[in-house]
């Protein structure tokens, strides 16, 4: 599968995904372990993600 | 070609797992909504026009609200707000378990530190504090002794909003070395776990390690009356085995499963998928 990367808002460090990315995806940034939001795939643009709020959950 | 839409927030393995699942079912359109993208608006168009939503979301409270105005529409929604709106809540669940004499762990629900005192004495110590609504084992206090409640309860009273002026407090079952989750999908268990750890608290979400659990008649059998207490139509039990039996610890609408689909070796997302789409079609899931 072809891959795409964006950079981490806060670390800057390339995050490398597959091409199958979709708005709203979770993503670690392998270099600072940040949760991250997809929030655009095109361009591909990344935010860091909401935090865990208390009714989150199954 | 049928189309099924996904209600969702963050995508997690799990709703990418589910994506991938029914991608692979022939005819079928799989519509995303994103609930932080909502505008709803009973006196405008029906906006998903699909035939049946999964709900995934995350956020218990805001997605309760979406799916009451899914059905408001007349789109049959999995789960339900009826079932979703009695899981959101440890109360509102033991109740409907207590109705149908499900055996669960004896529980007492109180408002003030006074009551709060007399129903731990009745269970006896030690207890655990739960609040009403939540998840991954968050906010759970297992209280030793009345000093404990008095404290756990002014910190609540003090600190906490007004979910947590109400005091589910339960008998604490001693598990032995863990306990079970069990997956129901439609009326069949599908599969389940054992979950494992050295905390008296066992969820996934806290490390507890997942091997996978045989289901007996048992397990299936107290299983599916949970998930048919609260009318669940996908939906994950969590069991406590006690020498007497199984107890059912907790009902759960919006399910986690990525971490069970390897050690059951049952493609969860695959029957969550083919049951919804079979819901769509009208057709019966065996």
């Amino acid at each position: 599968m072809n891959q795409k990367n964006a950079g981490c808002p806060v670390c800057g460090a390339d995050v490398i995904f597959d091409e199958d990315i979709v708005n709203g995806e979770l993503v670690v940034c392998s270099e600072c372990g940040l949760e991250l939001e997809v929030t655009s795939t095109s361009p591909l643009i990344l935010k860091e993600a909401p935090q865990e709020a208390e009714d989150w959950g199954e | 070609m049928i189309k099924i839409g996904f209600l969702h927030t963050l995508i997690r393995k799990e709703e990418k797992l589910l994506m991938e699942a029914f991608a692979a079912i022939a005819d079928v359109e799989l519509m995303l909504f994103d609930i932080r993208q909502l505008l709803i608006n009973p006196v405008k168009p029906d906006p998903f026009n699909v035939g049946v939503i999964l709900e995934r979301s995350i956020p218990f409270y805001s997605s309760l609200q979406t799916i009451r105005y899914i059905e408001h529409l007349g789109i049959p929604c999995i789960n339900s707000f009826h079932t979703s709106h009695i899981c959101g809540s440890k109360y509102l669940t033991s109740l409907e378990l207590a109705a149908r004499h499900i055996p669960q762990p004896e529980f007492r629900l109180v408002f003030s530190l006074e009551t709060a005192l007399k129903a731990a004495e009745e269970l006896g110590y030690p207890v655990v504090l739960k609040p009403v609504i939540g998840s991954w084992g968050r906010l759970l206090a297992k209280i030793n002794d009345p000093e404990g409640i008095e404290s756990i309860i002014e910190h609540k009273t003090t600190l906490g909003g007004f979910f947590h002026q109400v005091f589910y407090i339960q008998k604490y079952i001693a598990k032995k070395g863990g306990d079970i989750r069990s997956f129901v999908v439609g009326n069949q268990c599908i599969a389940a776990i054992t979950r494992k750890s050295d905390h008296w608290i066992t969820n996934t979400a806290r490390g507890g390690r997942v091997d996978n659990c045989p289901v007996d008649p048992e397990i299936n059998k107290i299983s599916c009356a949970a998930a048919k207490a609260v009318k669940g139509e996908v939906a994950a039990i969590d069991l406590f085995e006690t020498d007497d039996g199984y107890l059912v610890n907790e009902v759960n609408h919006t399910m986690e499963f990525r971490n069970s689909i390897n050690p059951t070796g049952v493609d969860i997302p695959g029957m969550i998928a083919d049951y919804t789409v079979k819901k769509a079609r009208g057709e019966h899931y065996v």
